[in-house]
């Protein structure tokens, strides 16, 4: 059992609701995303995703996928990310993940990208482009080596093929909430609650919602009806106003917005 | 010509159900897009057990485009290279100029078969852009044409063309500004208008079934090629073939009628660029590896990280780290062989062909020229060459005047 099972197995058993930041790995630097996962545990989130930048993002917005050309401008590396990862172990005690695209994984090795990751403290992956029917092999190196592979589905997933990807899923099935990209939005479509439902009926594994997500006033509509909810757009939005001068201040911004969504599913029953 | 041609939509023995080219292809794109794509495949297969589709494709690449195009013996060039008979296959000489316009129809009749209101597409060179914004002026669909800013500048009368074909251009200014950058804001579109919009896809690359699809629809080139050939070489077939691959979707074209024909050698031509240095040209197939980029597993480049690695072509229709991957396949398998040309030697056989025979080719099939001359060189008088002159090089003229140095 990963540390994100154990997590999810308790906020379960106590009735709780998860948030998960979603974060650009890199941006600005590696050193501000350990920073903000210090943060993030210090208050009290139950997971956090590092997006691994990628030069050809297509599931994301603008405000990631800026996020990530910022990064690799300022020279990202994959194994500087595990090394930063090493270096605040003891200070992050909550489950992080990465998410990457499968072009990284592949390109570093099905294997050794499991590897490097439990070695350096992630406890999982979320691969936003790798589908159920190329799933086969990465799945069964993931549940060897019981580090969670997190796939998704969308509302455009047919309901039987959603059973089959919780099948192949573990620590969470990330459903996304729009048919689009990532971004902050103020409507989220009517039917998400009734097939987010559905869907935790049909499997164990817990359900997360994301993609729009960004206001305390989603955390009470969604909150409900999920195991979790995933931030990610709003978060990095406020990353991208980070310079050297400002980082405390951002940092604190950024504390502030996670804690004020937290009081929101704290709230939710 | 008054052979027949092949069954068009004939079944090929690649890719299968999962859209693999033995390891190559595949789909690894977002889920949003999954349904799209499952539907795609759906009505494709209707539409090649119905005979009404082909039939009306058939119908506007005669009387819309112009086909067949014609096989040229191209007489003082093949003095010039004193070796094969070249001859070139006129893709060119197709409405719009190139050999886009033989998918962009056929992918519009399947949009509208499949009742969507709304087409995308992406475009380096911008021929697959005016190629589209033809296709849906000639069936009234509204089209968005995604664009890199570097492109929109080399590329400008193409650029013209599509507005005032009614399209609407969106200039993409992330990353390298070009082609790859294009498809990605292409493919975000269309994650979120999936539901009444079709993606025209312009070259053999993408996830499934798009290398397949755009594949058959081009493979009208190397059909006629093939009945062509058996007319003018006294019921031979060429002895070589000889393309251009950025993408690879001309290429795939005229390659995959003679697959089967052990007798035929098969040549592509990637851009060389300025040089080997990485960079400096776009040749996946000589210098990338095998990995995931936009929708399919093929060769790309890429660094050890998995980020795509910037390219460069003067031309703008090569300038791809990626290619589409029946062709990973059929170097994989030595079925064809993949070599390089540079900028500079593409830019002497565009003089060369516009002074020899009075032709200007576009850029990209320059690169097919310079290289064409090459092999035929170093073959018999008695044997036959082809190259596919997949474009006219009207398109190019500012950019070669840009390049030379010369006032427009």
């Amino acid at each position: 059992m990963s540390l994100l099972d154990e997590t999810f197995a308790k906020l379960r058993s106590e009735g709780r609701k998860a948030l998960l930041p979603f974060i650009t790995a890199g941006d600005p630097d590696l050193d501000f995303t350990g920073d903000l996962l210090k943060d993030f545990g210090k208050a009290g989130v139950a997971a956090c995703e590092v997006g691994v930048p990628y030069s050809d993002p297509v599931a994301d917005g603008p405000v990631i996928q800026a996020s990530y050309q910022r990064a690799l401008e300022s020279g990202f590396r994959l194994q500087q990310l595990f090394e930063m990862r090493k270096r605040v172990a003891a200070e992050v005690t909550i489950p992080t993940l990465t998410m990457a695209s499968y072009a990284i994984i592949y390109r570093v090795g099905l294997e050794r990208y499991i590897e490097q990751s439990q070695e350096a403290g992630f406890c999982g992956v979320i691969v936003p482009d790798l589908l159920v029917e190329e799933a086969a092999e990465f799945s069964k190196l993931c549940a060897d080596r019981d580090f969670n592979l997190i796939q998704l589905v969308t509302p455009t997933t047919p309901r039987e093929r959603q059973v089959r990807i919780a099948e192949s899923s573990s620590g969470f099935l990330y459903f996304v909430s729009v048919t689009g990209i990532t971004g902050e939005r103020n409507e989220l479509p009517p039917q998400l609650i009734d097939n987010v439902g559905w869907l935790r009926e049909q499997t164990d594994v817990p359900v997360c919602i994301g993609f729009g997500i960004s206001q305390p006033e989603h955390v009470a509509k969604l909150g409900p009806v999920a195991d979790g909810l995933i931030v990610g757009s709003a978060i990095v939005r406020r990353i991208a106003q980070a310079n050297a001068e400002n980082r405390g201040e951002v940092r604190g911004e950024i504390d502030r917005y996670v804690r004020e969504m937290l009081a929101a599913i704290n709230a939710v029953k | 010509m008054s052979g027949t041609l092949p069954k068009a939509l004939s079944p090929q023995s690649v890719p299968d159900s999962a859209g693999r080219f033995g390891s190559f292809g595949g789909r690894f794109v977002p889920e949003t897009l999954t349904r799209a794509l499952d539907e795609l495949v759906a009505e494709y297969d209707k539409a090649k057990a119905d005979p009404s589709f082909q039939e009306e494709l058939d119908g506007l690449w005669k009387t819309f485009v112009g086909r067949p195009s014609p096989l040229y013996f191209a007489r003082r060039l093949t003095e010039a290279c004193g070796g094969a008979q070249i001859w070139l296959k006129r893709e060119d000489l197709n409405h719009t100029g190139a050999h886009k316009i033989n998918n962009t129809l056929g992918q519009a009749l399947l949009t509208l078969r499949m009742g969507k209101t709304r087409v995308i597409a992406e475009t380096g060179a911008g021929q697959h852009g005016v190629a589209t914004a033809t296709a849906c002026a000639h069936f009234g669909l509204p089209c968005v044409v995604y664009m890199g800013a570097e492109d929109i500048r080399r590329q400008k009368p193409n650029v013209f063309a599509m507005k005032l074909l009614g399209a609407e251009i969106r200039a993409v200014e992330s990353g390298s500004r070009t082609l790859r950058d294009a498809v990605n804001e292409a493919m975000r579109d269309w994650m979120s208008s999936v539901e009444d919009t079709h993606y025209i896809i312009g070259s053999v690359i993408g996830p499934h079934p798009f290398p397949m699809m755009v594949r058959d629809f081009q493979s009208v080139i190397g059909r006629e090629a093939r009945v062509q050939s058996l007319e003018a070489f006294d019921g031979k077939l060429p002895d070589c073939v000889v393309a251009c691959v950025g993408g690879g979707s001309n290429a795939a074209g005229i390659f995959a009628p003679f697959v089967a024909d052990d007798g035929v050698r098969l040549v592509g031509v990637e851009a060389g660029g300025r040089s080997s240095e990485p960079g400096q040209h776009a040749s996946p197939l000589t210098f990338g590896r095998p990995g995931v980029l936009h929708g399919s597993y093929s060769y790309v480049m890429q660094d050890d990280d998995g980020q795509t690695c910037d390219v460069h072509s003067m031309s703008a229709g090569l300038d791809y780290p990626g290619v589409g991957p029946e062709h990973s396949y059929w170097k994989d398998t030595g079925r064809a062989e993949y070599i390089q040309c540079r900028d500079d030697e593409a830019m002497k056989a565009f003089d060369m062909l516009a002074k020899s025979e009075g032709i200007l080719p576009a850029l990209e099939s320059s690169h097919a020229i310079a290289k064409g001359m090459e092999v035929a060189g170093k073959m018999s008088p008695d044997q036959n060459l082809v190259i596919c002159l997949s474009g006219r090089g009207d398109k190019d003229a500012m950019e070669l005047a840009r390049l030379r140095g010369e006032e427009w």
